[in-house]
């Protein structure tokens, strides 16, 4: 019988045959990497194992991004921490603010991940980077300490569901409806231990910006990671950025699966997550005058240069409501410097909106863009739990950065098509 | 190991962001974070609580952030172990690899209420139900996790692994 993307990714990292689902085994990590929140935990426990240095120095990534530049004394301790483990142990792949970037947008664009990889990251949306064909899974510290330490990461061999999307988008229907449909589909546990793969005619002609903000929320479901099989498209990304030589892995047509759900997208609508649970999709056309007092356009999720793009092209000649704040974060430096050559930021700021330097900063509630009591937000950040934005009793609502651009103009969760026709 | 508490319920996807609040995360101070704990859900709870008191949730358990200072908390609050329906993997693991115990059991959310005495027998695979008097199965953990477990936590188990590569070389 064949073998999945991810069963042959496993197989090329570990020194234990004809595994089979459910086995745990142990796999050579080709990059492993921590932020200012999950690192601090990663390096004590790294320093107290007796290690001299880290498993190799090119292949260890630490990136400031939660909380920096940093929003306060104990924050600015913990980045500092990062800093100074950077160089007493030569980790070439620390990322300065001013370089830096959010970690899962920042490190593919490097370069630093690469198709067949295994990837672990010391955060939950590590999965983004499975949009290149690579095995990427959210760890804690330990873990990540772990892997600091010896190169290798022990796991289960997950069983695969796999996702078969056809059929003609919708105008102003992006990656992130679609992850947005899937996850109400089957719910936030409903691929819990498992990987998602993302296939069919949908997903081939879907940009990498796209295919990153679907990986990106397979956690939302509860997945082990999302993939997609790399194609011309993954090739063309890569052109100028791998940093070194990578192998490319497809799914066999008789591979096993736990599942295949088939998705008709030609009848998804522009999506919007209600609080407090990421499952909680409703279509655009069934939202009746929710006001918002904020509108987030950024983060892991959303922040590259085509979410600005769209952003900007609803937001041209626009102003952003008198009741709501704006706040547009790119999620890199090379987003950023991008957007402001295209003109995109001149839109933003003409507009009435707040841009911010990148940073995970009011998606997880850390700062710049904190609700009050009471207060709502659109975001096309990835969770809207309870308090996940600021105080307990504050609202987030999940969705593209056409409909974030759209209600701000608005001050209510609106269609794009309400601003723009066609 | 015999572990003995109050049950404290939860309900299904109970997340990282309710045990320990993002805004707390700039520091990993165990006592420090174990004062904030669950404070979102119920402001009062770690004082409500006590020391060696259980946690009996629903389905995925411990879903969303991989900030481990999440079982931390949980640890450092007091809890000395966690029953759910099921585990959402990142806090799986990361219970795992502090020594916070977790054991999954379909049966124990319908059949168990707030403030009943749970005794937990983890060599058995075991708890009792004190007040109802009536016994349930736990499933059992991979050899492999339990080599874990039984080293002290995934620490322990690096140390080790470090001490033969260097013998090794």
């Amino acid at each position: 019988m064949g073998k999945t993307i991810v069963e042959k990714i496993l197989s090329a990292h570990t020194d234990t045959n004809n595994f089979k689902t459910g086995e745990i085994i142990k796999a050579r990590v080709d990059f492993a990497f921590a932020n200012d929140i999950t690192a601090p935990i990663a390096i004590k426990y790294f320093k107290e194992s007796g290690a001299r240095q880290v498993f190799d120095k090119k292949r260890v990534g630490l990136i400031p991004d939660h909380f920096a530049p940093n929003k306060d004394i104990k924050s600015a301790e913990q980045c500092k921490l990062l800093r100074e483990f950077a160089h007493e142990y030569e980790i070439e792949n620390y990322f300065e603010i001013g370089k830096m970037g959010i970690e899962h947008a920042l490190l593919p664009e490097k370069g630093l991940i690469l198709p067949g990889d295994i990837v672990v990251g010391a955060d939950s949306h590590t999965d983004t980077s499975g949009a290149l064909g690579a095995f990427a899974i959210g760890v804690g510290s330990t873990d990540l300490a772990a892997i600091m330490v010896l190169g290798e990461v022990w796991l289960k061999v997950p069983p695969t569901i796999k996702f078969v999307y056809s059929g003609k988008l919708n105008k102003w229907v992006s990656g992130k409806d679609l992850i947005l449909y899937t996850i109400s589909k089957i719910g936030v546990d409903g691929a819990n231990y498992k990987v998602m793969e993302f296939s069919g005619e949908v997903i081939k002609r879907l940009s990498m910006d796209n295919r990153f903000t679907m990986c990106n929320m397979a956690i939302e479901a509860g997945a082990k990671t999302g993939i997609i099989e790399p194609d011309e498209i993954t090739l063309e990304y890569l052109k100028g950025r791998a940093k070194r030589p990578y192998q490319i892995y497809k799914s066999d047509t008789d591979a096993h699966y736990e599942k295949i759900i088939e998705i008709d997208v030609s009848k998804i609508e522009p999506q919007v997550a209600f609080p407090h649970l990421p499952e909680n999709a409703k279509p655009i056309s069934e939202i009746d005058n929710i006001k918002i007092d904020q509108s987030i356009i950024g983060s892991c999720t959303n922040g590259r240069i085509e979410d600005l793009r769209i952003a900007a092209e609803i937001l041209k000649g626009q102003q952003v409501h008198s009741e709501v704040r704006l706040i547009v974060i790119p999620v890199t430096q090379d987003v950023y410097l991008k957007a402001i050559q295209e003109g995109l930021v001149e839109i933003f700021i003409a507009a009435g909106a707040a841009v911010s330097t990148p940073t995970c900063g009011p998606c997880l509630g850390g700062y710049m863009g904190i609700l009050a009591k009471g207060e709502r937000a659109i975001s096309t950040t990835n969770r809207n739990f309870v308090g996940r934005m600021g105080h307990p009793e504050s609202e987030v609502y999940l969705a593209s950065p056409a409909v974030a651009a759209a209600s701000a103009i608005l001050g209510r969760i609106a269609s794009p098509e309400e601003v723009k026709q066609g | 190991m015999i572990i003995k508490g109050k049950i404290w319920k939860f309900k299904d996807n109970v997340d990282t962001d309710v045990i320990i609040p993002a805004r707390y995360l700039n520091t990993s101070d165990p006592e420090e974070l174990a004062l904030h704990c669950m404070e979102d859900y119920d402001q009062e709870f770690v004082k409500k609580m006590d020391k060696g008191d259980i946690i009996v949730a629903g389905k995925n358990f411990g879903c969303g952030s991989s900030r481990e200072h999440a079982p931390i908390a949980l640890k450092a609050a007091g809890v000395s172990c966690i029953i759910a329906q099921s585990f959402a993997r990142i806090f799986f693991r990361n219970a795992i690899n502090i020594g916070l115990p977790i054991f999954e059991s379909e049966e124990i959310t319908d059949q168990c209420s707030e403030g009943e005495l749970l005794k937990v027998d983890t060599e058995k695979g075991i708890m009792e139900n004190i007040k109802k008097g009536k016994t349930y199965k736990l499933n059992s953990l991979p050899a492999f996790i339990q080599n874990i477990i039984s080293l002290g936590g995934l620490r322990e188990y690096v140390k080790e692994e470090v001490k033969r590569r260097k013998r090794d070389v």
